[in-house]
């Protein structure tokens, strides 16, 4: 589903991401972790296109994310994407952000978007609260609408970028949980940015461990947090696992 | 000497002053309305990725920014009709002129305005599968917009101050009506305090909105 090889980006002089090659396949849920800096944002931005790369190449559902000729509008619209920081559209209610790309990137018409829209938020716990600003939601509820905002486009994967990262500790599991039932319940294929080492546990077929833009380890999850592994990997679990 | 003052003067010539006005406020607001948009375009072009858009954006700035709005006003007034072959009137080739001017102040505007969006607005409308166009029109500009909406009317007021240098092309403006009051019947200092006052009250009170709007925007 998600293939990259060789992939090097650099900033100017930075050498961001060396030598990257990974995949995930269908109905997969991969976990990248690794420590503030490494190139986790920047690496699951090559994969839909947000960040351009210099070498290698990334295909998704084998269409070639950096090939010139790549229609990228259309090929992100069938990638999910959740950031960091929700960028919900804050000009807009929950109905609207979830509306909007239905309308004008599916063509469907108001009245199937709306539809559509109430039973995404039904579904990750938000029924009746599609008319609220994102500054009247809490930080789940915010990250919550996102993921129902990003489905609305029916994805064939999703990609997360550290979706618990700005969270208040006491929220972070409401927006785990909905995950866990899209990796569960629908087989979504995943690629997650995470520390919630919890999460990886228990959802993840693999975790990766990148640091300072290569990926040290990639092991199948009972692995990773069994069998030994890098110093690197090592040293940044114990770290993370005594919070 | 309060006795030699007349104000009656501007009852009886109110209708010929509020047509003034009139005008004075119909080119306020159609300029305003071009130069915003030919403004927020200048802005996206400055902003692109394409070295030639950013220059045409630079130079435009820069070249109306280091021109007088008079010398700009007079020009049209002579240049557009060598342009277009036609006889044009004032009221067109100074809309022109300010259209074209305001642009370089608005865009300017606009642009700290888009760059007041953080990048991940965007990513958010490209990840949905938007494009660029799409981007701007639906995320980026309505939060731009609404960001500056306070410098944009307070900019609009200046613009409105500006108008009244249309008389050296012959329109009558608010300024200019006073200004052929006054010289006709000889009553200059009556109406020059009456074009004073009302400009006075006009801009302080749009200014007191702004403020207003700051206000509530902060809150
Ligand atoms: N637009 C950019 N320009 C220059 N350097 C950047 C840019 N974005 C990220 N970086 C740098 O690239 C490195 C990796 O960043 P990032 O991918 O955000 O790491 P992570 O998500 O793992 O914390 C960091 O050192 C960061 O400072
Ligand atoms: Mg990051």
């Amino acid at each position: 589903m998600i293939d990259i090889q060789n992939v090097n980006k650099w900033f100017d002089d930075f050498h961001v991401l060396k030598n990257i090659s990974m995949s995930v396949a269908k109905g997969e849920v991969i976990v990248v972790c690794g420590p503030s800096g490494s190139g986790k944002s920047t690496l699951i931005k090559c994969v839909n296109g947000l960040e351009p790369f210099q070498k290698g190449t990334i295909t998704v559902n084998d269409v070639s994310v950096g090939a010139k000729d790549t229609n990228l509008p259309e090929l992100r619209s069938h990638i999910g994407m959740v950031f960091q920081n929700f960028e919900l559209f804050p000009h807009m209610t929950a109905m609207q952000n979830i509306c909007l790309s239905q309308l004008k990137v599916l063509g469907r018409s108001q009245s199937e978007a709306q539809d559509r829209t109430n039973t995404l938020l039904d579904r990750v716990g938000l029924e009746g609260l599609g008319f609220k600003y994102s500054s009247e939601l809490s930080g789940g509820q915010q990250q919550r609408v996102a993921i129902a905002r990003a489905l609305a486009m029916d994805p064939f994967a999703m990609l997360f970028d550290e979706p618990t990262s700005a969270l208040d500790p006491e929220m972070i599991n409401e927006v785990l949980e909905v995950m866990q039932e899209l990796a569960r319940d629908d087989g979504m294929t995943m690629m997650v940015v995470t520390h919630e080492m919890g999460f990886a546990r228990r959802v993840a077929d693999r975790v990766i461990f990148m640091d300072e833009g290569e990926i040290v380890e990639d092991a199948n999850t009972d692995d990773f947090f069994g069998t030994p592994r890098s110093d690197r990997a090592q040293l940044f679990l114990s770290k993370i696992l005594q919070h | 000497m309060l006795a030699a003052f007349d104000f009656g003067v501007i009852g009886r010539n109110l209708p010929y002053l509020w047509e003034g006005m009139q005008l004075s406020l119909l080119l306020t607001g159609l300029s305003a309305f071009g130069s915003i948009v030919l403004g927020t375009i200048l802005a996206l072009m400055r902003l692109s990725g394409i070295k030639l858009f950013q220059w045409i954006g630079a130079v435009w700035v820069n070249f109306f920014r280091s021109l007088p709005l008079l010398l700009v006003i007079f020009w049209f007034y002579f240049l557009v009709p060598v342009v277009v072959q036609q006889q044009v009137d004032a009221f067109q080739s100074a809309l022109i002129g300010f259209v074209l001017f305001e642009a370089a102040y608005y865009c300017e505007i606009m642009r700290s305005g888009i760059l007041s969006i953080s990048r991940g607005q965007a990513w958010a409308g490209y990840a949905l599968g938007l494009r660029y166009s799409q981007t701007m029109r639906y995320i980026v500009l309505p939060q731009a917009f609404r960001n500056m909406l306070p410098i944009l009317l307070t900019q609009t007021i200046i613009l409105f101050q500006d108008t009244s240098l249309v008389f050296v092309v012959g329109l009558a403006d608010f300024m200019t009506s006073a200004v052929n009051v006054a010289q006709r019947d000889s009553r200059l200092i009556e109406l020059y305090v009456f074009a004073a006052f009302v400009y006075l009250v006009m801009c302080y009170f749009g200014s007191l909105y702004v403020k207003h709007l700051q206000q509530k925007m902060h809150r």
